[in-house]
This record gives C-alpha cells, sequence and structure tokens, in this order.
C-alpha cells in the first residue's frame, strides 16, 4: 500500500492508487463505450450487423449500452479518478475514508459490468440514461453516498483555508447527482428485474427530464468544469483567467441548470407554461456557460503559444471550444420554433456528441494524459507525438459526426414537415431515411478516427505504465493498477 | 397572492440574489483572498520547489491580474 502514496514535500502523502485504477479503466471504458458506438453507428448503415447475434445485438439494446458505457463508465470513471486527485492537490489531504475509497471504485466497476450484462439481455426501466434496473439502482445508490462521504470528508479535512473552484464544481456535480439518480429512479418493484415508475403520465416524463437533462448539467457539465478548472490552469502552467468570475460561473451554472429539462418536452402533453421556462432559462443558460468557456480559454492569454508545443494543452482548449459550441447550440435548439424542427432528428444526436466527443471526451481524455506521467513517476507520456496524433484524430472524428449529423437532421426536419398543395405529406418516412444514409457512413467514420484515437491512447498508457517510475524512486511502482 | 405576482417576487429575488453573488466575487476587498485561493493548484508544489513560481509571473501575468 505504502507504494502508492505519493510523497509530495511536507504535505501528507496522497492515494494515487485508486486514482490511477479509474485512470486506466476511463481509457478501457472509453474503448469499450465508443466500439459499440462505432457499432451501433455501422448498423445503421449496414442493418445486417444487427443480426450478429440476436436479440442481443439488435441496435435496441446495444444503444442503451453504448450510452451507459460511454456516460457512466468512461465519463464517470473520469470524474472519480480527476475529483479523488484535485480534492487531495487542491486540499493538501489524503483522501479520507479508508475502505470506501476502494469501495467506490470496485462498486463502480461491479455497476457497469451488470450494466454490461443486464442492457443486452433486454433489462430496462426504459428511461433514457436511467435504464438499469432497481437492484442496480440501489448499488449505485451505495457507491454514491460512499464518494460522496470520501469527497466531502477529504475537503473537511483540508490543510488549505479556501476550498478551490474545482472543488465546488465536483461538490455540486456529487451531490445533485444523488438526488437526481434517487427521485428518478424511485420505482415500484414488480420481481427481481422488473419494476415501474413511481410516477405516472406528464409527470413521469418530466421527472425523467428533469433528471435527463441534469445528467447533462451536472454529470457531463458541471463536473467536467471541475477538471476544467484543475487541469486547464495546471496544464498553463497559470492561475486561472479569472477567480472572481468562476464563482459568479458555479453559482449562476447550478441554479439555472436545473430548471431546463422541460426543453426536452416541447408540444408534449406537458403543460404549455413549463414549456415555455424550460425555453427561457435554457437560453438564460447561454450566459453562465460561455462565462466559465471563456474564463477556461482566456487562461491561456499570454502563453497561446504553449498550443504549438503541448498537445494535451490543446485537447483541453479545444475541449473548450467545443464546449462553447454546443452550449450556444443547445440554447437554441431549445427554443420552441427551433425545436419543431431539430426535435426527433439526427440534430439532437450531432447536438449530444458535440458535447459528449468534443467537450467531455476530450477534456478527460488530456485531464488522463496529465495525469498519467504524475501516476507512474514519469516526467512525459511514452510518446508526447502519439498524442498529436490522437488530438488530430479525435477532433476529425468529432468534425466528421457533428457536420455529417447536422445535414442530416436538418434534412429529416425539413423532408418531415414538407406538404403539398392539397395537405398530404411530400415524404414518407423511409425517404427521410434513405436520404440520410450518406451521412450515416460519414458518421461512422467519425467514430471510427474517434476510436482509433483511443486505442493509440491506451498502448502510450501502456508503454508510460510499463516503464514506470523511471524517474521517481517508487520500490514498489505498479504498473498493472487494475 | 396570484400566480403572476409571485413570478415577479422571485425575478427580483433572483435578479438580487445574482447581484449579490457579484458583488460578494467582485469586492476588491477579497482580492486577495482570491488570488491566493487562485493558486491552490500551485500550492502544494511550492512548498518542496520554490523555483516553479519565479519564471511564470512575467509581465503578463502582472500585466493580466491588474
Amino acid at each position: 500500500m505504502s507504494s502508492n502514496l505519493v510523497a509530495a514535500g511536507d504535505h501528507p502523502v496522497y492515494d494515487y492508487k485508486v486514482v490511477r485504477q479509474f485512470a486506466i479503466m476511463t481509457i478501457v471504458w472509453g474503448i469499450v463505450g465508443m466500439g459499440v458506438g462505432v457499432l451501433i453507428a455501422a448498423q445503421l448503415y449496414w442493418p445486417e450487423l444487427n443480426d450478429i447475434f440476436q436479440p442481443y445485438t439488435h441496435f435496441g439494446r446495444l444503444r442503451p449500452l453504448h450510452t451507459n458505457a460511454v456516460i457512466f463508465a468512461f465519463g464517470g470513471c473520469a470524474l472519480f479518478g480527476t475529483s479523488y486527485y484535485v480534492v487531495q492537490r487542491t486540499c493538501q489531504a489524503k483522501l479520507w475514508g479508508g475502505w470506501l475509497v476502494p469501495f467506490t471504485f470496485w462498486g463502480w466497476q461491479l455497476v457497469i459490468v451488470l450494466a454490461a450484462i443486464t442492457l443486452p439481455l433486454g433489462y430496462t426501466s426504459a428511461k433514457e440514461y436511467a435504464e438499469l434496473e432497481w437492484p442496480i439502482d440501489i448499488l449505485i445508490t451505495l457507491v454514491w453516498v460512499s464518494y460522496a462521504v470520501v469527497f466531502f470528508g477529504t475537503i473537511v479535512k483540508r490543510k488549505t483555508s479556501h476550498i478551490y473552484v474545482a472543488n465546488w464544481f465536483y461538490g455540486g456535480f456529487i451531490l445533485t447527482v444523488a438526488v437526481l439518480h434517487v427521485v428518478n429512479s424511485a420505482a415500484i418493484p414488480v420481481s427481481w428485474m422488473k419494476s415501474y415508475s413511481a410516477y405516472a403520465g406528464a409527470a413521469d416524463a418530466m421527472v425523467q427530464w428533469w433528471y435527463g437533462h441534469n445528467a447533462v448539467g451536472f454529470f457531463l457539465t458541471a463536473g467536467f468544469l471541475g477538471m476544467m478548472y484543475y487541469f486547464v490552469p495546471k496544464q498553463a502552467d497559470r492561475p486561472v483567467y479569472s477567480y472572481q468570475l468562476s464563482i459568479v460561473h458555479f453559482w449562476a451554472l447550478i441554479s439555472i441548470y436545473i430548471w431546463a429539462g422541460a426543453h426536452h418536452l416541447h408540444y408534449s402533453a406537458l403543460p404549455d407554461w413549463a414549456q415555455s421556462l424550460g425555453m427561457v432559462m435554457s437560453l438564460i443558460l447561454l450566459a453562465p456557460s460561455w462565462g466559465g468557456m471563456i474564463n477556461g480559454i482566456m487562461t491561456l492569454s499570454g502563453a497561446w503559444h504553449k498550443l504549438r508545443t503541448d498537445p494535451t494543452l490543446r485537447f483541453l482548449v479545444v475541449s473548450l471550444s467545443f464546449y462553447g459550441m454546443s452550449t450556444f447550440e443547445g440554447p437554441m435548439m431549445s427554443i420552441k420554433t427551433v425545436n419543431a424542427l431539430s426535435h426527433n432528428t439526427d440534430w439532437t444526436i450531432g447536438h449530444v456528441h458535440s458535447g459528449a466527443l468534443g467537450w467531455v471526451a476530450m477534456i478527460s481524455i488530456g485531464a488522463i494524459y496529465h495525469l498519467l506521467p504524475i501516476l507512474y513517476g514519469r516526467k512525459d507520456m511514452h510518446s508526447v507525438k502519439w498524442i498529436n496524433i490522437h488530438f488530430w484524430l479525435a477532433t476529425i472524428g468529432t468534425v466528421l459526426y457533428i457536420a455529417s449529423m447536422w445535414v442530416n437532421g436538418i434534412m429529416q426536419g425539413l423532408m418531415w414537415r414538407a406538404f403539398n398543395n392539397d395537405g398530404t405529406l411530400t415524404y414518407s418516412f423511409i425517404e427521410a431515411v434513405q436520404a440520410s444514409y450518406p451521412g450515416y457512413f460519414v458518421r461512422f467514420l467519425g467514430g471510427a478516427f474517434f476510436l482509433a484515437g483511443m486505442l493509440l491512447m491506451a498502448y502510450n498508457a501502456f508503454k508510460t505504465a510499463q516503464n514506470a517510475g523511471e524517474a521517481a524512486t517508487e520500490a514498489n511502482a505498479e504498473p498493472q493498477a487494475v | 397572492m396570484d400566480k403572476g405576482t409571485l413570478g415577479a417576487i422571485s425575478t427580483v429575488m433572483m435578479a438580487i440574489a445574482f447581484a449579490g453573488v457579484c458583488w460578494w466575487a467582485f469586492a476588491p476587498k477579497r482580492r486577495k483572498r482570491f488570488d491566493d485561493a487562485a493558486n491552490l493548484p500551485f500550492a502544494d508544489e511550492q512548498s518542496n520547489e520554490q523555483k516553479k513560481e519565479e519564471p511564470n509571473s512575467s509581465t503578463d501575468d502582472v500585466a493580466r491580474r491588474n
């Protein structure tokens, strides 16, 4: 155990073992989740791929596997790992909680494995991004409460007087996700793997999208903003552009995001005023989102030249650009009249991936590239050149993906709403599907580019771990953290 | 009290709360404290690597903080 506690001057030793475990699993689950994503993208172009092993490999069963794997396995491990690292470094205290720390790691991996088994088997509560059935939901709750205890326990134990802003974002994310998960997963079990939601009708839909959008707002945004506020300044080697702005950013973002979920239910049975409220709150959300993006990007002012030589920093900064793009696009799409065109089309998928690939994945990848050399006691990654190749694979992949989905989505929206003079529809649904074919191939290609970058990252990480401790004095550096 | 009045009151309250957060964050008397907080990511390195901060505080940094 002692080999996993790293000395840092006169400060207490830090617990890097769990950070290392989560960092490695981030890459592993990233490859799995994105691999399934590329497979289901291929299924939309080559439908016969659905039949590899029916019914388990059907698109309808693999799609939730893809979303759960990339959001909760890949994104979740990145958040666990980086938050455990950041809270220790900025509080100058070792992780608190004893056995709860390894419990959060193994518990979370168990949740992921259970998801990977039950979803293809067809067990689902049919709530998007909350598909897992009730026994797994209870396990998630236990792990999450332990996570909160470890995180806030470490903050209580801190040696610094101030709680750094990254921890505010991580803390807000942990607390809110706990509330979201418990409320939305409330269900009446009828058997071991079947339950019915505790809510009904439009109220159920509203609870679901209050959860769903805040999964985006807190899991995929606030948590990763915590990552941003530590790793961007750290990698750029200068403090954040404006700490004051970061405080306003935090309070504005968390108090507005929670209201935006209703924009998923435009023109539905939800009361009209609730739809309008969701739309207005989503529009206001542009302000704190861009405040945070500007704060992150401007951290580089006076150090732009570092982007030329540091591909890790490039990952972090480009992720902020994609964050700015998708947080502009989101409010626009929440406007009812725009939503009338975009809803249920591929535009939504493109928007999600501009955030998921461009923002969430890229900032996580940047953070992991920053972490791995530190965790393995090296000066640098095995190959910095490969990081650069990965950067371009990821960027090209993301651009291919979102551009093809924009084209597809707007085309689908326009075809669905086209009327003839006599009031009949101009196009049948299948004509819109046929017209989407080229875009589906470009999307598959974009995903494949992104996945290729992840595979390169895994090899780079493996080589880095293999030669661990070449610059450190760790007697028993374990390359295999898993 | 009808829904409209409640809505108006909560809007005004939120505006005041937002102004309050801005004032709290940007008040000059807290400038020093937040500058220290902004350096927390580097704080645990400085104790054993004193040299670290020196090359970074270029004129850019000074200009930016002002």
